[in-house]
Parts: structure tokens; C-alpha cells; sequence
């Protein structure tokens, strides 16, 4: 009987050289299983074993740790011992990740031994309009940063007119800080089939489709392969999905400019309405969830609405996988329920900056998420109390900057941004991005007059674009200006 | 030969809906880049005009019409990894040579920043220094 290990196959993981740890362990006499990664990134490549207390963790491990842990050595350096007892795992709330480097994911096994089928099971028991009751009842919302209820959303497509219904996923992960519907992509797909064949009966949809960014190709292979499978189990009883890859345009994150590209056109953005859900793909009505609410789904119907509900606070219910990233010490995935605040996640779980100097500014939400000064670090994460401070959630990426970060300059990245990533269709967004750039160039050139010339454009952009992409952008812009105006006085 | 690639390609996702970026990734994947000259033919079968197919291919990143000179490198330049010293990377991976370096803008890599991708190949946690290794 061979020792077994288990060594994380996220691209996270492969990243940092877990692929030559495993050869390493094979070479050592291990068997070797290739799981998800707990998304404790600051420790991978982490290596488990089996043990009478659970699973055991060593890392950040290199090819040459691998013998030790196969021989069993009691005191290894890179010992982190019983997982369950990571202070960092404990303090957290996972629900959606509740598999997370627990499963092969490509192993309906190990996903159904680990609690995954159940919402599937549960949902074809029931008739479509309770489905759409208990979405309502958890009190779900999208989770890709519009925050619209999931459940009115899916109501409005199954009593839409039409046969022909679709599922859109949203996997256009495209903002700096996020890789969660990566790892879920990677690490637990058939969550998301679940999710996704979860919505399609409950609206009358018969074809699926999941939007991946092209720089995510593990993903789309992976969960390629995870649908054929799960076809094959018989998952996908009246409905079929496909995963169709982006390629590399961030605007089409927008919904309705990912309508266009999965149509084969440009990714531009359509006005609205009509509402996708009355006249989406093709036309035709359509359901489009950011892919964390779609994984959100399959835990609600197995456990109950008011289970998933009695997470959170005030109307931000659930749980939110925030994601840690840039300058920390110990960057990865905290899923917990909203009410959190950024102080605990910055140093209860982050352990401050991996620079060892102050933290100076944390930008929450992606490229168009404000950048949120120290004064609210102790504002819970909830949708509401963020829109009141003039921030906001996006997909739940954090990115940390130390303070050798000259915010003057990140202000001009996110013009800079969006004049790269501008579809063209909307007269700010296009050239009030250009012009973004120029007027911060002239204003750190010392022409002070400029700055008032920024509020204005930003104000034009915020009121007068199209989608998010241009009316976001001044969020970036002016929280760096507001709270950090020293940066712009040079 | 390229002809016959094309044609395939087009024959494998001609039922399928909406093809074009389909079409285009395969292609891209088997020659490495979009050949000018496959336009015509694709929008041809598709029942669209050249200048569609071209608006298509021009206005996505990921598309080339060029084939890469040496094995593509991409380095994220998005805000995770700037504020891992990403600016640093990039300036070593562009004097560096023997690969051809591309902007990218998150590789979801954003816990290991600063992050690359040599063809399908990530790396995180990166220095000058494990560039070279990697690199050779």
C-alpha cells in the first residue's frame, strides 16, 4: 500500500512548480492524486497526506521535500499539520468552495462523496416555479458586481414567450485580483453544471452556454472535458451546454457584449432594452449569471433557502469568495459571509503586505472598483454599506498596493485601461478615456486647472456612457484623487 | 496545405451557433496565428463579408494575423501584478530576447503576481532571476 499524496493541479499551483513536486512524489513511490487547490496560494505548491487527524499539509514544498513526506518523517520544516486546524480555513464561511482541494475534478466520485449532486437531486423533485421561489428566497444576487436579485432575473426569463431558452454563464473573469471562477473552472466543475442545469429547468432553457477568457485555457479544457463527463453521467437530462472561449477583450465581461461575441461579432455593447431576458442570444430569452452565482446555486437548493440566507447582512445575503491579491503576505481565497470588513481580511487573513511596508491603498472590485483608504477599512462588505462610501464589491478581488505605490499613476492606468479596452460604441467611454489620459498627464505636468477638467470628464463619463466600462472608470480615478490628492502634486 | 486547414476547420464548426470565434480559435491554435489570406474563405462559408470577419479578428487581443517569430510570452501588467514589481519583469522579459513578449492584462495568477504565460505555461512568483531560468 503506496502512500498517497495529494498535490494540486489549479494553474495557481502549476505556476509555482507543482507539477515537478508530483513527478518528484511519483518518483518517491507515492501515489499521487492531483486535486484543486485550497486556495492558500502564499503555501502552494502544498502538498497533503492522509492522517488520523484528516488531512496533513506541507508546503511551500520543492521537489526536494517530496521523499521526506512519502517516507512519513514525524518533524518535516514545511510541516503545517492538520489542515482543519489552519486558523485560515477555520476563520472561514465556504460554501461555494466547500470542495476546494478536497476533490479530482474530474471525479464525479469524489464529488458526490464531498456533498456535490445533491441541489441537482433536489431541484428535479421539485416544479420549476419553486425553484425560481427558493433562488428568491435565499435572496441571491449577482454575484458579478450589479448585484441584481437572481432569482426575479430567472422569473423574468421562464415566463418570457418563446420554445427556444438559454443559459449564459459569465465566466469573463477579467478584473486584476479575481481568480475564483478560475479555480472553480479548474478545481470543481461539475458545481457549476450543477448551477447551470439547476437554472435550466427552473426557466425551460434547453442549451447552455459557458464564456471563458482565452487566457484561461486550462479552464476551458478542463471543464470541457467535465461537461462531457457529466453528459455521459446522464447530468444534462433536456439541456446541453458548451464552453466557448473570449479573446481577450475585458468589455466583453459586459453581458450584453458577450451576447455579441458568443454570436461571432464584436464584442459592443448593446443598449438596452430589450433585456436579454426577453430578447438575448440570438434573440431569444436568455438567463445570464455571473458564474459565482450560478456555483452559489446547487448549495441553496440542497441546503434551503434560509440556510444560505441566514448568512450575511441586510439584503447582502450568503457568502462572497473574496479573493486576495498584489502586495500581501499571505494572498488567496477567503469565502465568507458579506458583513466582513476589509481590515480583517487585510491583516486577519492577509497578513499585511508581503513588502513588510504599510499598506497605503486597496482597490476592491476590479480595474473600475474605487481605491478604499484606511478611514474604511472597518466598513462591512455588503453591497449597501459599499455604495454609501462610493465603492463597490465587483466579483470580490482585492488588490493591495504598499506605499511606494504612486496612485497619480494607477489613477492614469485605469484611463489608460479603458481607452484599450473601450468597444467604441459610446462617445465618453471612447474618447473620454483618451482624453482621461491627458488631462492626468498635463495635471502631474503642474497645471493645477486641470483637475477640475478631470472631475468634469469624470462626471461626463459616469453619467453619460453606455455600460460600466466608461461609467465606472472615474471610480479609480477619483478615489485616488480625493483621497490621495499629495500623489497628484508633484 | 493551409487551404486544407482552413477548410477543415470550417466543415468541424459550420453547424455549430455562432461559428466565427470558434473558427478563429482553432486556427489560431493549429498554425499558431490567422493567415489574411483564410478571411475571404471564411467569410465565404459563414455568409458574412470580409470586412465582418476582418472587424472580428482586428478588434479581439488575442488574435494575431502574424505568426509569432519565437515562443510568446505574456507578462500581466494589471494592477495584482504592478503591484508585485510587474514593470520590472516586463522591462527584463523585453531585453531579454528569444521570446516574443505581449502585454497581457490578468492571468488570473493575481495570488502568485507577478505572473506570466509561456504558451500555455504559468508562472507565478516570478523574479528577473526564474524569467532567465525559465527562459533559458
Amino acid at each position: 500500500m503506496n502512500r498517497r499524496l495529494y498535490v494540486p493541479e489549479d494553474s495557481g499551483a502549476l505556476a509555482v512548480g507543482a507539477d515537478a513536486v508530483a513527478r518528484a512524489a511519483e518518483a518517491a513511490g507515492a501515489e499521487v492524486w492531483r486535486t484543486s487547490s485550497r486556495g492558500l496560494f502564499w503555501l502552494e505548491p502544498l502538498v497533503e497526506v492522509d492522517s488520523a487527524e484528516g488531512r496533513v499539509g506541507y508546503g511551500p514544498c520543492t521537489p526536494a521535500d517530496v521523499a521526506a513526506i512519502v517516507a512519513g518523517t514525524p518533524d518535516h520544516p514545511k510541516a503545517l499539520g492538520p489542515m482543519d486546524t489552519l486558523p485560515y480555513l477555520q476563520r472561514q464561511q465556504r460554501l461555494t468552495f466547500a470542495r476546494a482541494g478536497l476533490t479530482r475534478p474530474l471525479s464525479i466520485a469524489d464529488y458526490e462523496a464531498h456533498g456535490g449532486g445533491a441541489g441537482l437531486r433536489a431541484a428535479r423533485a421539485m416544479a420549476p416555479e419553486a425553484i425560481i421561489q427558493a433562488i428568491v428566497d435565499s435572496g441571491l444576487r449577482g454575484r458579478g458586481g450589479a448585484a441584481f436579485p437572481a432569482g426575479i432575473k430567472w422569473r423574468t426569463v421562464a415566463q418570457a414567450a418563446g420554445e427556444l431558452k438559454y443559459v449564459v454563464c459569465n465566466g469573463d473573469e477579467g478584473d486584476s485580483g479575481t481568480y475564483a471562477d478560475r479555480m472553480l473552472l479548474e478545481g470543481d466543475p461539475f458545481l457549476l453544471i450543477e448551477g447551470m442545469a439547476i437554472a435550466a429547468r427552473a426557466v425551460g432553457a434547453s442549451r447552455g452556454y459557458v464564456y471563458v477568457r482565452s487566457e484561461y485555457p486550462r479552464s476551458v479544457e478542463i471543464f470541457g472535458r467535465a461537461i462531457e463527463v457529466a453528459r455521459a453521467a446522464g447530468w444534462l437530462d433536456g439541456f446541453d451546454m458548451e464552453v466557448r472561449m473570449g479573446a481577450g477583450s475585458y468589455v466583453c465581461g459586459e453581458e450584453t457584449a458577450m451576447l455579441e461575441s458568443l454570436e461571432g461579432r464584436r464584442g459592443v455593447v448593446r443598449a438596452k432594452p430589450p433585456l436579454p431576458a426577453i430578447a438575448g442570444l440570438f434573440g431569444r430569452p436568455t438567463v445570464i449569471n455571473n458564474l459565482l452565482t450560478l456555483a452559489a446555486v446547487p448549495t441553496i437548493l440542497a441546503e434551503g433557502p434560509a440556510y444560505y440566507r441566514d448568512f450575511g447582512v441586510g439584503r447582502s445575503t450568503g457568502t462572497m469568495p473574496f479573493q486576495l491579491a498584489g502586495n500581501l503576505r499571505f494572498p488567496g481565497l477567503v469565502e465568507r459571509a458579506f458583513g466582513v470588513t476589509l481590515r480583517e481580511l487585510l491583516f486577519d487573513f492577509g497578513g499585511g503586505t508581503a513588502s513588510g511596508r504599510p499598506v497605503k491603498a486597496v482597490q476592491v472590485g476590479g480595474p473600475l472598483g474605487s481605491y478604499v483608504p484606511e478611514e474604511h477599512w472597518d466598513v462591512p462588505l455588503d453591497y449597501e454599506a459599499y455604495a454609501v462610501v462610493g465603492a463597490v464589491l465587483g466579483h470580490g478581488g482585492l488588490v493591495v498596493h504598499d506605499d511606494t505605490a504612486d496612485m497619480a499613476r494607477l489613477a492614469r492606468y485605469a484611463m489608460a485601461f479603458c481607452a484599450q479596452e473601450s468597444c467604441g460604441k459610446c462617445t465618453p467611454c471612447r474618447i473620454g478615456s483618451t482624453r482621461g489620459v491627458e488631462v492626468i498627464d498635463k495635471l502631474l505636468a503642474g497645471d493645477e486647472r486641470q483637475e477640475s477638467l478631470l472631475r468634469d470628464l469624470c462626471d461626463t463619463m459616469k453619467h453619460a456612457s453606455l455600460c460600466a466600462m466608461g461609467s465606472m472608470t472615474p471610480l479609480p480615478v477619483l478615489s485616488a484623487l480625493n483621497h490621495y490628492p499629495e500623489d497628484f502634486r508633484r | 496545405m493551409t487551404q486544407d486547414i482552413v477548410s477543415s476547420t470550417i466543415a468541424r464548426h459550420q453547424g455549430q451557433e455562432g461559428p466565427l470565434l470558434p473558427i478563429l480559435h482553432e486556427l489560431q491554435h493549429t498554425l499558431g496565428y490567422i493567415p489574411r489570406e483564410a478571411l475571404p474563405q471564411i467569410a465565404q462559408a459563414l455568409n458574412l463579408s470580409r470586412a465582418e470577419v476582418h472587424g472580428v479578428v482586428s478588434y479581439y487581443h488575442h488574435f494575431r494575423t502574424e505568426k509569432p517569430t519565437a515562443p510568446v510570452l505574456q507578462v500581466c501588467r494589471a494592477e495584482s501584478c504592478q503591484a508585485m514589481g510587474a514593470d520590472r519583469l516586463w522591462d527584463h522579459a523585453q531585453a531579454h530576447g528569444g521570446c516574443q513578449v505581449e502585454a497581457v492584462y490578468c492571468l488570473g495568477l493575481c495570488a502568485s503576481s507577478p505572473a506570466a504565460m509561456l504558451g500555455e505555461e504559468p508562472l507565478g512568483r516570478l523574479t528577473p532571476e526564474k524569467l532567465d531560468e525559465v527562459l533559458g
